[in-house]
């Protein structure tokens, strides 16, 4: 493979999650597993993301315990909620919280992640799951287990209703007449009614439009039910594939679905040690504490070098990479201290910006700010 | 310390009425800013917790949305998983409806802001019956009125086995044992009953309060009962010290017959307050406030939610209405119905308003929302302690009319002075919302039995 010569800055997030995605990796030396399910354990993870300036910090999320062995790590709490905890704190990363959507409330979603992208200054994103068993069906007790399919389709509607709900207050909706008394334009406050396969929603938002209008939509691709969704649906692309190359078609196959440019990112889990052995090393520890778990994307275990030349060497058609460190808070350590420069030195990061410097996550991904769908075009009228 | 304490808390001012949004220092419904500033006044004033109230759907009057008071607000647990990080000892409570939500994911949700608030999460338990807002949601709007407080309860206790499956030391933690969280110590929530049927493993370690502390609002003989049987702290509204004393008494022998102390129940009215540096300063700027809370639009549109009838015609500077209410009327959506005899209410106003010889909009100023505590600080200080002193309840949730600086002015002038009396903290002498409140953890007594 020839050394790439990327003509644009590599995007760069991170799925951070408990003591590492690795089950077992609460048992490494620096994890603090007491202190796991704490405001103390993310706020260390968040400022080292924020620090190094990353674009993306994903806070999966499940309503499964995980694990049936005592010696994996369980337990997870509320992706939302620590995402919100963590907006005050930092002031750069964009802040992507997971929600399954199969048995919550698509308005609730919908003013979660608003109201996320208020109190983050317009760093939220939202990454869209799906609940597919039976254990996560009984938590609720609403509805059996669906199929891959209708779970996807039912996704896609409520990306289209939240999405409308966001919209449903056009910007400039708050006017605060005290001549006539009014504090809105009810002109621009819009009903979305929503009718779909699964479910009907009335609106509006009860929540103002967000500061990003859309707060970027994050969309795992895992196979073709949820390829067309983010085809259909989002604003950015995660990637599962075995490969790179297989990577690289998939996103082709995603533009293509779509007819629309996205921005597509690779699934990477890592475990990075400054020398190669230590990686391969500690990986087999992992795996001898709690064997069964294969790896769920690419894997890419070895030093900062490594990773970043592998990185450098995405094929084109791949934007990116979102990284699911085994291990906390070593690997992210180690993103932030040495792969960052390394990307820097090769023009693939934007130089460290200035303290204090900051933006919304659209502005980040270069996605212009969409006016509401609901607004007229003519300017100054009232109805 | 036999005197009694005045517990406070801060409720952002939100779309009621009482907000005065046409003033120009009123800042942002919205903002982030807005709630940093008003909750760290609050922790500044060492409150006992800020409160933040919700809606799932915006009003409607006469088929259109409601546009005379403040419309939207943010989401209730992302704003106070969000102030959690810009606190340190200030409890966070907030409104969340029992029916468009289930019971697993409200537990999950108040367990994880009370971990990573460590310990300051509370919630208010209300519900909904009504079929207009259920139209946002896509289990609708189906609970019948009289099952309000049968779902509130299964609600809660289901919540309850969730944030109880842990038990106290199942999270191990031990790389030397190879433990993280010891298998016996994980139950299984199983409840088959009317509202749910709900089958999962608790997916959490116990939160910091065990419970997050419940508030009810609701003055309903149900909702007095439900109350007494379930809440830590009853979110009412104030009336005269004796009323209060009343109130008071009566949910503390409720809570005496549900197996509980009295003491157990925090009674909270929420309470409006204007100060002055003066007495008569006090009154004119109360008024003030009543004429900008109680424009000619809000005054037409007030009566039109207790007449149930189109009154866009009517002259606010002009009488009353001369036609009767319509006690049947469905005009008003989405809030809370202000007269259950709406034929006697407006026979009582017609017989105010004419005895002051008062206008339509003059007789709104003064029977809807007006200040319950206006003075000087020194005024406002001494009755509220008084209404606390007689056990008429035991602090109050206040609620300014300015957001955000509306509190500014109570901590900076009547704090001070409830410290002087002997009544208020001088410090935070706890870290979670329970220790601030006095109340017990729900597992104290599991714990000493556990090590005795």
């Amino acid at each position: 493979m020839s050394p790439s010569t990327r003509p644009t800055l590599l995007r760069l997030g991170v799925e951070l999650d408990g003591a590492g995605r690795h089950p077992a990796a609460w048992r490494l030396p620096g994890a603090r597993p007491a202190e796991l399910f704490t405001a103390a354990h993310w706020r260390r993870l968040a400022a080292t993301a924020d620090a190094a300036d990353l674009d993306l910090l994903v806070v999966p999320d499940s309503h499964r315990l995980a694990s049936e062995r005592e010696a994996d790590q369980r337990g997870r709490l509320d992706a939302v909620a620590v995402a919100a905890h963590l907006a005050p704190l930092t002031a750069r990363t964009g802040l992507v919280p997971a929600v399954p959507v199969t048995h919550t409330e698509p308005f609730h979603t919908s003013k979660a992640i608003a109201t996320l992208d208020f109190t983050s200054l317009g760093r939220a994103g939202w990454q869209v799951e799906v609940a597919t068993t039976a254990e996560e069906a009984d938590a609720f007790g609403r509805k059996g287990v669906q199929a891959g399919g209708e779970l996807w389709r039912e996704a896609a509607e409520t990306v289209d209703v939240v999405r409308r709900l966001w919209d449903s207050w056009e910007d400039d909706a708050v006017v605060r007449d005290v001549a006539t008394g009014r504090y809105v334009d009810r002109g621009k406050l819009h009903h979305v009614d929503f009718r779909g396969e699964h479910f009907s929603v009335k609106g509006p938002s009860i929540t103002p439009r967000p500061p990003q209008g859309q707060p970027p939509v994050v969309v795992p691709v895992r196979d073709e039910a949820s390829l067309a969704v983010a085809a259909a649906h989002a604003d950015v692309a995660r990637v599962q594939a075995p490969d790179e190359a297989s990577a690289a078609e998939r996103a082709r196959q995603l533009r293509a679905a779509a007819g629309r440019d996205l921005l597509v990112l690779l699934d990477v889990e890592v475990l990075l040690r400054p020398d190669a052995a230590a990686a391969l090393e500690t990986a087999a520890h992992l795996d001898e504490l709690s064997p069964g778990h294969p790896p769920r994307c690419l894997r890419h275990l070895g030093t900062p070098d490594s990773l970043a030349q592998a990185l450098a060497q995405l094929p084109d058609g791949l934007d990116g990479a979102v990284l699911a460190p085994l291990d906390l808070p070593a690997t992210l350590d180690l993103l932030a201290t040495d792969v960052v420069p390394l990307l820097r030195a090769r023009g693939l990061r934007p130089p460290a910006p200035p303290a204090g410097a900051a933006g919304t996550l659209r502005g980040r991904f270069g996605l212009p700010r969409p006016t509401s769908r609901y607004a007229r075009p003519v300017a100054g009228g009232t109805r | 310390m036999s005197r009694r304490q005045v517990h406070l808390g801060a409720h952002f001012p939100g779309v009621n009425a009482t907000t005065v949004w046409r003033d120009p220092r009123a800042g942002s419904q919205v903002d982030f800013s807005s709630f940093t500033h008003l909750a760290r006044t609050a922790e500044r004033g060492l409150m006992d917790f800020f409160f933040l109230a919700e809606g799932l759907r915006l009003r409607e009057q006469r088929g259109r949305i409601y546009d005379l008071d403040v419309v939207g607000r943010p989401d209730t647990l992302t704003v106070l998983g969000s102030l959690a990080a810009v606190t340190t000892h200030l409890g966070l409570a907030g409104t969340i409806n029992a029916t468009f939500n289930e019971p697993y994911e409200l537990a999950r949700q108040f367990a994880s802001l009370d971990h990573l608030s460590g310990g300051r999460a509370a919630w208010n338990v209300v519900t909904s019956s009504d079929a207009f807002t259920g139209e946002n949601f896509r289990r609708g709007g189906y609970l019948a009125h009289s099952e309000r407080y049968a779902r509130a309860r299964e609600v809660v206790d289901v919540a309850r086995e969730f944030w109880d499956s842990w038990s106290g030391d199942a999270l191990v933690a031990d790389p030397g044992r190879g433990v993280f969280a010891a298998g016996a110590g994980i139950g299984t929530v199983e409840h088959t009953g009317p509202q749910f049927d709900v089958r999962a493993p608790g997916l959490l370690p116990r939160s910091p309060q065990g419970h997050p502390v419940l508030f009810q609002a609701g003055d309903s003989d149900e909702g007095r009962e439900f109350g007494a049987t379930y809440a830590d702290a009853i979110f009412t509204m104030h009336g005269s010290l004796e009323a209060g004393r009343r109130f008071t008494a009566d949910l503390r022998a409720r809570a005496v017959r549900a197996g509980r102390s009295g003491e157990d129940l925090k009674i909270l009215p929420g309470a409006t307050f204007v100060l002055g540096d003066t007495p008569e300063q006090a009154r004119e700027r109360a008024y003030e406030i009543r004429l900008q809370q109680v424009g000619p639009e809000q005054a037409v549109a007030f009566l039109e939610q207790v007449w149930g009838r189109d009154l866009s015609g009517l002259d606010p500077d002009g009488p009353l209405p001369d036609v009767d209410p319509d006690p049947a009327s469905t005009i008003s959506q989405g809030r809370v119905k202000h007269a259950k005899d709406p034929v006697a209410v407006a026979r009582g106003y017609r017989e105010l308003a004419q005895a002051n010889g008062w206008s339509a909009r003059e007789l709104v100023i003064e029977v809807s929302g007006r200040q319950q505590f206006v003075g000087t600080p020194e005024q406002v200080a001494q009755e509220m302690d008084d209404y606390v002193q007689a056990d008429a309840c035991d602090g109050f949730i206040l609620v300014p009319s300015l957001t955000p600086t509306g509190l500014d002015e109570f901590v900076d002038r009547v704090v001070p002075l409830l410290q002087e009396r002997g009544s208020y903290r001088t410090a935070y002498s706890g870290t979670t919302l329970r220790d601030h409140l006095g109340l017990r953890h729900p597992h104290q007594h599991a714990a000493h039995r556990a090590t005795a």
